[in-house]
């Protein structure tokens, strides 16, 4: 019985790196960052600790927005509500109800899944630019909705919640930071395998073929109103889990935490690391976290002028972001490899 | 009554300014096929160049000129320096330099002019036209400002050569190239119109709401419900559309209690929402057609 690495080894179009096939490469690296992934917290600060547990929230909720832009091609620049959602809905229960931080985050992912699918039933007849206005609009009205007298009693106002970090459990010898640091990467990776599995499947090959051909997808007999909801619906969802444990890490939400501010940033995640690709999502939470503060070191006053230089200059090199470049030259040097054979 | 009268006329001047935006929003979607969110931005720092002009020295007619000029050729520059190298990268490549425009010129502005509040000169006279008490002169003359820009608008694109060609690159820029139109330079015209009028409605729009590099923020937000309240397809509906936009504005803070001064933002959700629901092209646009 031949398997499918033999049926692969023996055809000739196999692109080859240094011997190795690029599947083969792939596993390699995700085996070495997941290696260092876990190492990290052992060398770092407390402090960077945190700074990457953000990162890895950042991503959580760029990949969301990858399912919903890069997958089924639908824009949104209003995820930053999601998010709040998320986060709100971890604060009050932990805060109102006491209820333990790891049992909110499958209520904050439910809660965000029925508002994506909710919101995405008007969006269904919005297209393109139209729908990035809709959602442009949700992310505006987001602070000033949360920050409404009528809702105080839940959200705390302008003032907020403010939570209580978790402890390790089972006494583990960790400190807060580094115990969340690891929930997270745990979370992290159940959520990007997940999003795998749903791209490489039935599903995910309709959500594909909705975003190449939407009539063409009618044609075959795709629901195309069912799936483009629930694009939005699961999209939501991965955003508000990771708002969800964005609250916890910071222990603390308020309406304006989550302003357009932060959709756009996502956005910026989004393009950065490369539209469609999943393990780009992970480089958008670096480039996100860390650039601005890059930015302010350069120059304090033009903070924002340097970051925008920045994207300008990660636009031209990379116009189809970090994936899209990593496509690219692993093309290239497979090609040159072969000709020198 | 009185007081509905009253919330009306203040609901259509504030409504001047949002018709102001809506058609700049629409002349550069016209001419690009785009959306620049870096618009409202661009708008904000004519309006600082006509400031500084002032400051100067300058008359406020001839600042008022020369700002137009300027931003138009900045509106080229910034089209033929940024956008031309990367014509053929994916919308949302776009889309991310129009944000990274939108901080650039944020962060320049506060950090050239400090982030602190300037009154702006207006043109017209303090005293109410005619004696009334509903609407100041200010008002009526941004009103009247906009009408003008919206005929000029009108003739260029319908009656001349030049409108006929721009129209022509932004619905088919291969057909068009075809038949001997400069496509590129189509589109840095587009830019410059819209910077040049952005740079109206800033300066018209200075005086209201003051100046400072944040000015635009919620303007350009109530512009584009105006835009597509209106469609984005049609100038005279993005006037309309913006005028409407302000009524309801006033008339919703005034008479739905909870709404009142905490949700202004939010009715202009609704409006886009709602008016997207029920009529997807806006209330004047066409439906795009597209072929299969």
């Amino acid at each position: 019985m031949t398997t499918r690495e033999d049926i692969a080894d023996s055809a000739v179009a196999v692109p080859r790196l240094g011997g190795l096939t690029l599947r083969t490469w792939q596993r390699v690296l995700t085996i070495i960052v997941l290696l260092i992934a876990l190492a990290l917290p052992a060398v770092l600060k407390n402090f960077h600790v945190f700074q990457l547990t953000l990162v890895m929230i950042y991503a959580i909720a760029i990949l969301g927005l990858n399912l919903l832009t890069g997958i089924n091609g639908q824009f949104s620049l209003g995820h930053s509500a999601f998010y709040a959602i998320g986060a709100y809905t971890t604060a009050i229960l932990m805060d109102r109800f006491g209820v333990p931080y790891f049992l909110t985050l499958p209520v904050a992912g439910i809660v965000c899944l029925i508002a994506g699918f909710l919101f995405g039933l008007p969006a269904l007849r919005l297209e393109g630019l139209y729908l990035a206005l809709a959602t442009f609009a949700l992310a505006v009205a987001t602070p000033q909705l949360l920050k409404l007298s009528i809702l105080e009693h839940w959200t705390g106002g302008v003032q907020g919640i403010v939570i209580i970090k978790p402890d390790a459990p089972f006494g583990l010898p960790l400190s807060q930071d580094r115990w969340l640091y690891y929930f997270t990467l745990a979370i992290l990776i159940f959520m990007f395998l997940a999003a795998m599995r749903l791209v490489a499947s039935r599903t995910g090959r309709a959500l594909k073929a909705i975003r190449d051909n939407p009539l063409a997808a009618k044609a075959m007999g795709i629901d195309t109103a069912f799936y483009k909801s629930m694009a939005f619906g699961v999209s939501a969802l991965y955003t508000g889990v990771a708002g969800s444990l964005g609250a916890i890490v910071v222990q603390f939400v308020a309406p304006d935490s989550f302003t357009f501010f932060l959709a756009v940033s996502f956005l910026v995640g989004l393009v950065v690391g490369g539209v469609g690709s999943i393990p780009g999502a992970l480089i958008g939470g670096l480039f996100i976290m860390y650039i601005p503060n890059l930015a302010e070191q350069v120059s304090k006053g033009l903070a924002w002028a340097v970051y925008g230089a920045i994207l300008i200059l990660v636009i031209y090199v990379m116009p189809t972001g970090a994936a899209g470049f990593v496509r690219l030259v692993t093309g290239r040097l497979t090609r040159l490899m072969s000709s020198n054979r | 009554m009185e007081l509905f009268l009253h919330q009306l006329l203040a609901g259509i001047a504030t409504g001047g300014i949002y018709a102001c935006m809506a058609l700049a929003v629409v002349m550069i979607y016209q001419s690009i096929d785009h959306f620049n969110f870096a618009q409202g931005e661009m708008a904000m720092f004519s309006t600082y160049i006509a400031w500084q002009l002032m400051a100067w020295g300058c008359p406020y007619w001839i600042a008022f000129i020369l700002t137009i000029v300027i931003s138009f050729i900045g509106g080229v520059v910034i089209e033929r320096g940024l956008f031309k190298p990367i014509r053929n990268a994916p919308v949302l490549s776009h889309i991310i330099v129009f944000i990274a425009m939108f901080s650039i010129l944020n962060s320049v502005a506060g950090f050239t002019w400090e982030y602190t509040i300037k009154s702006f000169p207006s043109p017209f006279p303090s005293q109410p036209l005619f004696n009334n008490r509903l609407i100041g002169a200010h008002d009526l003359g941004m009103i009247a400002i906009t009408l003008i820009l919206l005929v000029l608008l009108y003739v260029l694109f319908r009656h001349t050569r030049l409108g006929l060609a721009m129209r022509a690159a932004a619905a088919n820029p291969d057909s068009a190239r075809l038949v001997g139109i400069r496509v590129g330079w189509m589109v840095a015209l587009g830019w410059g119109l819209a910077a040049a009028i952005g740079a109206v409605a800033g300066m018209m729009i200075a005086p209201v709401v003051f100046l400072e590099p944040n000015m635009m923020l919620g303007i350009l937000l109530y512009g584009l419900a105006g835009a597509v309240v209106g469609g984005l397809t049609s100038p005279v509906g993005a006037v309309l559309g913006g005028f409407a936009v302000g009524i309801v504005e006033n008339l919703a803070g005034t008479f739905v209690p909870v709404v009142g001064k905490e949700l202004k933002l939010t009715i202009a959700l609704v409006l886009i929402v709602a008016v997207l629901m029920v009529k997807p092209s806006g209330l004047f646009g066409r439906a795009a057609v597209s072929r299969v």
